[in-house]
């Protein structure tokens, strides 16, 4: 079979290439299998006429081939390899005629880099709005390249753009044209001897940027520090040279292909302009801001209770069935209460992750979430984050693997480091169901604040409150504590208002929820399997024992009492069991025994095994009946033997519920921060600094309490 | 000197260079190139960032990054 060319898309942020991408495609597309990349990054076909098919990518925007962020380094790292399995054959550029100069830079680049490149000038009727008439013709001839006028939303001009392309193809690209600014020759091609042969503007990118590029290894990267000494090489200053001479060529093009007419300036923009009057109100900003949030959470956590409880259901009803038709045998009990139990719990945190993202991705569409990080930046910037920063805290609340994800698109290091570090700190919805079942135990239900507010909603709002203030606390400290000399900057564009697109909606809500089903899912699934052989198995005959042992121990027992206590004793005897007895000394001072323990230990996997640990130490064996009340009823039961008085009082409640706040039980979350730092220094500070966290905030909370 | 930052609200200025090298080749990338014209379109609550109209689109920056941008 014959390769097909690949197509590229490639422009500046709301240029037009999605748009364009799907005006192409129709619906026909998938995601690009992209390592680590959650951006709109899309595969499809393309049906050339004479030429076949071709396959069409559609990359993330970016401003010139000098990337600022980590999202626009994915794209560099495409064009500044050409062994790389992506590397297109075509490019084409996709310019926003109403800012032409601005689009023009990164045309110019990606034409000089020597892949074929076609233009699709797109945006005209804004421009026309604004009074510029564009000599498409013109820009053709003095550009020396195809030119094809499009409007990728109403798809029109697609065949123009397709005979372009084909056209391109055909000839291949030929342009003879030198770089418009001066380097040494004597330097390329010292590159293009050690690095293999390419053109000198490849070499130069290579030169520059060899750090942010995945092809090169460490001792490839010091080669090019030693060549950058050597010559004296200041990439910077290189870098603004190139483009001020990129610049100075292209005015000139302009001047000769542009026709301004002359408007009336505040005619243009007219419902943006007014808009922001509002969203960027000193006071109804704000509270507009809230306003959304605060609907937005009342979605995730009522709405979301309906499929999940589905969910729930049926994975329970799947077991039951499974265990009244399989031989009761160890091979079930793992297949029901390890495997599917472990999908189980990775599955119900679908709706709220995706009810998130449906909110997220709506805001982002519109336009609304720059103003949001407009507004924040300020307020953001005291705790060593950044108004970027406001996105990655909010999706923390469904889970930090995507949130973590969404920090790519903040500039500086340092920021974006901070961010990561303590996003994790927002309560995730693994974190809901150990909150509710604590706070059923020791906040009385009936209880209200001033009359109106149920104290069991007060203390659940409460928690959050305090994930997001540690938080800000936490950040505020490594901002003091980490010493990088880096200048985090904010400039950034902020998009006119626009109706939000259903597919790339839909699209965000299916990529989130995907990087948590692969990501956290495989490690849940995994811990779920382990677990269940920990609490099954234990050192010598201890379990075989554990029956007969509690039958002549209580000759009168029988049916699930029975049962019960046998299963409890056998979990007293497993691998697990003994782990939860060897730690109890040290959890002893947050008012923790060694069944607790247990939980502890299993939850520091992945934190939402602790409710069904729980209901394995206490109610397991027993019916499946509301499961959650069981447990909550057992655990009321638990006596403590040195007073006398029930176990989970409010001192052991609230300081479980401030461990769970604030330790970092996530495997996932670790895994993430690994991969988006590409060091374990990170990961590993993580786990010790929020761990630390919780262990002392719970410790001062017991013995204040207790 | 008078920077962007000095701009008010619908005042407009050129821009005449940069004293950030680091940032000028970002705001180049961006279409603030010298002889452009801006106009201060929106000032955040607390006085900072703040949003220029630059070449037909709206641009945000932070003060002090505003700051590094002469204008006449
Ligand atoms: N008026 C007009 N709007 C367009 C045109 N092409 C795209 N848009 C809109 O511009 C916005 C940005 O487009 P998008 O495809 O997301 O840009 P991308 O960031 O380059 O992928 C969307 O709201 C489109 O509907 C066009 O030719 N004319
Ligand atoms: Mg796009």
């Amino acid at each position: 079979m014959k390769k097909l060319p690949k197509i590229a898309l490639i422009g500046n942020p709301n240029a037009g290439k999605s748009s364009l991408f799907n005006s192409i495609t129709g619906l026909r597309q998938k995601t690009g299998n992209f390592p680590g990349v959650t951006m709109d990054m899309l595969i499809g076909k393309w049906h050339l006429d004479n030429g076949g098919d071709a396959e069409i990518l559609d990359l993330p925007g970016i401003y010139s081939i000098y990337p600022k962020s980590v999202d626009e380094q994915v794209v560099i790292n495409i064009l500044a390899n050409p062994q790389h399995p992506d590397y297109p054959d075509l490019a084409i550029v996709v310019v926003d005629a109403s800012n032409i100069k601005r689009n023009l830079l990164l045309f110019s680049q990606v034409r000089d880099l020597g892949i074929p490149t076609v233009l699709a000038l797109n945006m005209i009727d804004v421009a026309e709005n604004q009074g510029i008439v564009i000599n498409s013709v013109k820009l053709a001839r003095e550009l020396n390249v195809e030119v094809a006028e499009v409007n990728a939303k109403k798809g029109i001009g697609l065949n123009g753009l397709r005979l372009a392309v084909n056209k391109t193809l055909e000839s291949g690209y030929n342009s003879n044209d030198s770089l418009p600014m001066e380097y040494s020759h004597e330097l390329v091609a010292e590159i293009k001897q050690k690095y293999g042969d390419t053109d000198d503007y490849h070499a130069l990118l290579w030169l520059s940027e060899h750090d942010n590029l995945q092809q090169f290894n460490t001792q490839q990267r010091v080669g090019f520090d030693k060549l950058q000494e050597k010559y004296g090489w200041n990439t910077q200053n290189a870098q603004s040279k190139e483009t001020m001479a990129r610049y100075a060529q292209l005015n000139e093009i302009v001047d000769n292909c542009l026709h301004q007419m002359p408007v009336e300036d505040e005619v243009v923009n007219t419902w943006t302009d007014r808009l922001d009057k509002i969203f960027l109100h000193r006071f109804w900003g704000y509270f507009i801001f809230l306003g959304i949030l605060f609907i937005m959470f009342q979605a995730i956590f009522t709405w979301a209770t309906y499929p999940m409880d589905l969910i729930d259901g049926g994975v329970a009803q799947l077991n039951d069935f499974l265990k009244s038709q399989l031989p009761p045998t160890k091979l079930t009990d793992l297949l029901t209460d390890g495997l599917i139990a472990g999908i189980g719990g990775v599955l119900i945190f679908i709706p709220q992750i995706a009810f998130l993202f449906l909110f997220i991705s709506l805001l982002e569409e519109t336009g609304y979430m720059s103003r949001v990080m407009f507004i924040m930046d300020k307020l953001m910037r005291r705790f060593g984050l950044n108004g970027k920063s406001v996105v990655p805290l909010i999706s923390g609340v469904a889970c930090a693997v995507p949130a973590i994800m969404s920090t790519r698109s903040i500039t500086s290091w340092k920021d974006r480091l901070i961010t990561i570090m303590v996003t994790p700190l927002m309560s995730c919805s693994a974190r809901l169901p150990i909150y509710t079942v604590l706070i059923a135990l020791v906040v009385p239900e009936k209880s209200t604040l001033f009359g109106i507010f149920n104290l069991q909603g007060v203390a659940l709002f409460a928690l959050y409150l305090l994930g997001f203030f540690m938080a800000l606390f936490s950040a505020w400290v490594m901002k003091i504590l980490l010493k990088v000399k880096e200048r985090s900057y904010f400039i950034m564009e902020l998009p006119s208002y626009k109706g939000p697109r259903f597919s790339h909606v839909m699209f965000t809500i299916w990529n989130s929820t995907k990087a948590f089903v692969f990501e956290a899912g495989k490690i849940i699934v995994a811990i779920s399997i382990v677990l269940w052989v920990f609490a099954s198995y234990g050192p010598g005959d201890a379990i075989e024992q554990a029956e007969i042992n509690v039958k002549m121990q209580n000759p009168t027992l029988t049916g699930i009492d029975l049962e019960n206590k046998i299963a409890a004793q056998k979990l007293e005897n497993s691998y697990a069991g003994h782990f939860g007895k060897f730690i109890e000394p040290a959890i002893k001072p947050l008012g923790y025994d060694w069944k607790i323990g247990i939980a502890l230990i299993t939850s520091f996997a992945a934190r939402e095994v602790f409710v069904g640990t729980m209901s394995t130490i206490y109610s397991l064996g027993g019916e499946v009946e509301d499961e959650n009340a069981t447990v909550m009823n057992r655990m009321r039961a638990e006596i403590n033997p040195e007073t006398g008085k029930p176990l989970y009082d409010a001192a052991l409640g609230f300081s479980l519920l401030i461990f769970y706040a604030f330790a970092m039980q996530c495997m996932s979350t670790l895994a993430t921060t690994y991969r988006e730092t590409k060091s374990w220094k990170y990961p590993a500070i993580q786990f010790f600094y929020m761990t630390s966290l919780a262990y002392f905030s719970a410790f001062i909370v017991y013995q204040f309490l207790k | 000197m008078k920077t962007i930052a000095d701009l008010k609200i619908g005042e407009r200025g050129i821009i005449v260079n940069f004293t950030d090298e680091g940032l000028s080749l970002k705001l180049l990338e961006m279409g603030c190139l010298p002889g452009t014209q801006v106009t201060m379109t929106h000032i955040a609550p607390f006085g900072d960032p703040i949003a220029v109209k630059v070449t037909g689109y709206v641009l945000s920056m932070r003060k002090d990054e505003a700051a590094t941008i002469i204008v006449a």
